[in-house]
């Protein structure tokens, strides 16, 4: 079957069909009525929205947060033996210093 | 049917500018909070509008939602309308838009088989099949059968074959319409004929001819 000849007459039958312009009775109205029952957009009301969501996982972060520090330090070193460990890694590189002297 | 205010018009030229007057007027109105002015905007344009959103939704329900879509965005966004172009201009671009939004969200529905097809349809196909110069392009069974291929191709297929093929638009028209750039309407052109003639060849391969 010569496909491009089919493709031809189909889209040519569809030019040859315009869609009709015709509009439903009072469609303007229906229009009209829904952006009447629309709400009104409040930016502060949807910022407050948003803040009261955000506000549930904000907590829960702070408590695992809280939760994961208490058991961490727990069995960790103590602040003594923790200071001591940074001062040696910040005087690391002065170690070698007195090999190349 | 509310007929278009540019229709039948005795001086078209004069009547063509006091409806650009009185459209800018309207468009500040609601602009300014006065939701009753978006009115004679909606009468106005809508048959346009209608007939556009035929050409991409087959049952009337889905027509009358796409086009209150159409005018809703058009409510909500109107105070981001720079008045550098025609009103009519920045409407059909959020129609063609709404529309093309409505083909995607819509394309896993279209469960028609080209099995289902009518016996009209059937007949047509045959009687080209037999002689094409026979079938006729104007016959109502044509019309269903490229209703039900286009019904067929991807959104982006169907888009650009309808503004350029049914509706004579040029790729720079195309381009301004869908926001996409004339390079890529081009390329989406020629892959959609290739897609248009692959779903043809499913078509007589599923019905033997």
């Amino acid at each position: 079957m010569n496909l491009a000849e089919l493709q031809r007459k189909l889209l040519a039958a569809a030019r040859a069909n315009p869609p009709t312009d015709t509009v439903p009775y009072a469609f303007e109205k229906r229009i009209l009525a829904r952006l009447a029952e629309a709400p009104v957009l409040d930016t502060w009301a949807l910022w407050n929205r948003v803040l009261w969501r955000a506000a549930a996982p904000c907590v829960a972060l702070c408590l695992t947060l809280s939760v994961w520090s208490y058991f961490a330090g727990s069995d960790a070193t103590s602040p003594e033996v923790l200071a001591a460990d940074l001062e040696s890694a910040v005087l690391a590189p002065f170690d070698d210093l007195g090999d190349s002297w | 049917m509310n007929g278009s205010a540019a229709s039948g018009s005795p001086a078209p030229m004069v009547e063509e500018a006091t409806v650009e007057g009185t459209d800018a007027e309207f468009i500040a109105k609601v602009v300014a909070g006065d939701v009753t002015s978006f009115e004679p905007l909606v009468r106005k344009y809508q048959p346009r509008v209608f007939a556009t959103a035929r050409r991409y939704a087959r049952r009337e329900s889905e027509v009358e939602d796409i086009v209150q879509e159409v005018f809703l965005k058009a409510f909500r966004k109107l105070s981001g309308y720079r008045a550098d172009a025609p009103f009519e201009h920045w409407l059909m671009r959020l129609t063609v838009r709404t529309c093309y939004d409505f083909l995607r969200s819509h394309q896993r529905n279209r469960e028609f088989s080209f099995t289902d097809l009518s016996e009209a349809e059937t007949h047509w196909l045959d009687r080209f099949a037999a002689s094409p110069a026979e079938a006729s392009e104007t016959a109502a069974a044509a019309r269903e059968l490229v209703a039900h291929v286009l019904d067929k191709l991807s959104p982006a297929t169907r888009l650009v074959l309808t503004l350029l093929e049914l509706e004579d638009r040029s790729v720079k028209e195309i381009a301004a319409l869908t926001g996409w750039s004339p390079t890529l309407v081009k390329v989406r052109a020629f892959r959609a004929r290739g897609e248009m003639r692959k779903c043809l060849e499913r078509l007589t391969r599923e019905k033997k001819l």
